[in-house]
């Protein structure tokens, strides 16, 4: 099972990324994100970082970077795809995902270990959880709440699509203490948090982060 | 030469923290005329001459696509001489 890494300038997280596919068990592709070509993976997965300097709004210069075309059409016909932290960003400039991400409501970059509870393990991304699983992973962004219409906040909440909330006070701002969400066909997943700096006890708060990367594995092989 | 300006604002209903320190910041600088302060972008375009109708429709467009989140953002385009 290919899973590609896309690597645009600006990009923190893609070699945490990679080491989390490979710890899984899959393996890890490296795409560069001037070169419209996927490489043949089955699943791709926008790391974090700072993704053009977060020039004019984080993620809407990658949106356009050239491996985004192939990225956003296999997307569309129902290829994994998982926005980390500014890769939750691109997804929502892309439009792949509803809502926007919008600066910290008390400003400040926040960067600690957060609990997080699963609400959907229905996705490509989830379904090694258990549904309402606590789990504790890093956080780490400056711009990192979720903002979204009424309309749109009613629609993810009636169909399930918030797939993580944040336990506890709200870090960032972000309405009904959205952490992620999924599309409506449960293949693409941006995440605020970072599950692939928890993939064991030696480099992180927990391994609960793993349990994304083994997810597409399992939903790929069916 | 004329330019043509873009202005990017957050809706309305947006929360707006950038804009609030900034509001919190002005009366302790003792300017206390301040009812609310909201932070915006402001994109200058310089084109050759004065900008045409065929110019200024594709700034819309570009403003749409690139310049702002609609989702988040309201924009405005003029000439500014």
């Amino acid at each position: 099972m290919k899973i590609g890494v896309v690597t645009f300038p600006g990009t923190l997280d893609d070699r945490d990324a990679a080491r989390a596919v490979r710890h899984a068990g899959g393996e890890a592709i490296s795409l560069w994100h001037n070169d419209a070509d996927l490489k043949g993976v089955d699943a791709v997965i926008l790391p974090g970082g700072f993704s053009y300097g977060d020039y004019l709004r984080c993620g809407a210069i990658s949106r356009f970077s050239p491996v985004m075309e192939p990225i956003i059409d296999a997307a569309k016909g129902g290829m994994p795809l998982l926005g980390i932290c500014n890769g939750f960003q691109v997804l929502a400039e892309a439009h792949l995902i509803p809502g926007a991400l919008t600066r910290n409501h008390e400003l400040h970059f926040l960067c600690r270990d957060q609990k997080l509870t699963i609400e959907n393990t229905n996705t490509a991304w989830t379904s090694s959880f258990a549904q309402g699983q606590e789990i504790l992973i890093p956080l780490k962004n400056g711009e990192g709440a979720y903002m979204c219409d009424d309309q749109t906040l009613a629609e993810l909440e009636s169909e399930g699509r918030i797939i993580a909330r944040y336990v506890g006070e709200n870090p960032n701002g972000s309405r009904n203490l959205i952490a992620g969400i999924t599309n409506e066909r449960g293949n693409v997943v941006g995440l605020m948090p970072h599950p692939e700096h928890a993939i064991d006890s030696l480099t992180g708060p927990s391994a609960d982060g793993l349990g994304f990367f083994t997810s597409v594995l399992k939903a790929m092989v069916g | 030469m004329a330019k043509i300006v873009v202005d990017v604002m957050l809706k309305p209903e947006i929360l707006d923290p950038q804009g609030k320190a900034v509001a919190a910041a002005l009366p302790r600088l003792g300017f206390s005329f301040a009812k609310d302060v909201r932070q915006g972008k402001r994109f200058e375009i310089e084109v050759d001459g004065d900008p045409t109708p065929a110019q200024l429709a594709e700034v819309e467009k570009a403003a749409e696509k690139l310049l702002s989140n609609p989702v988040i953002e309201n924009f405005t385009v003029r000439v500014e001489k």
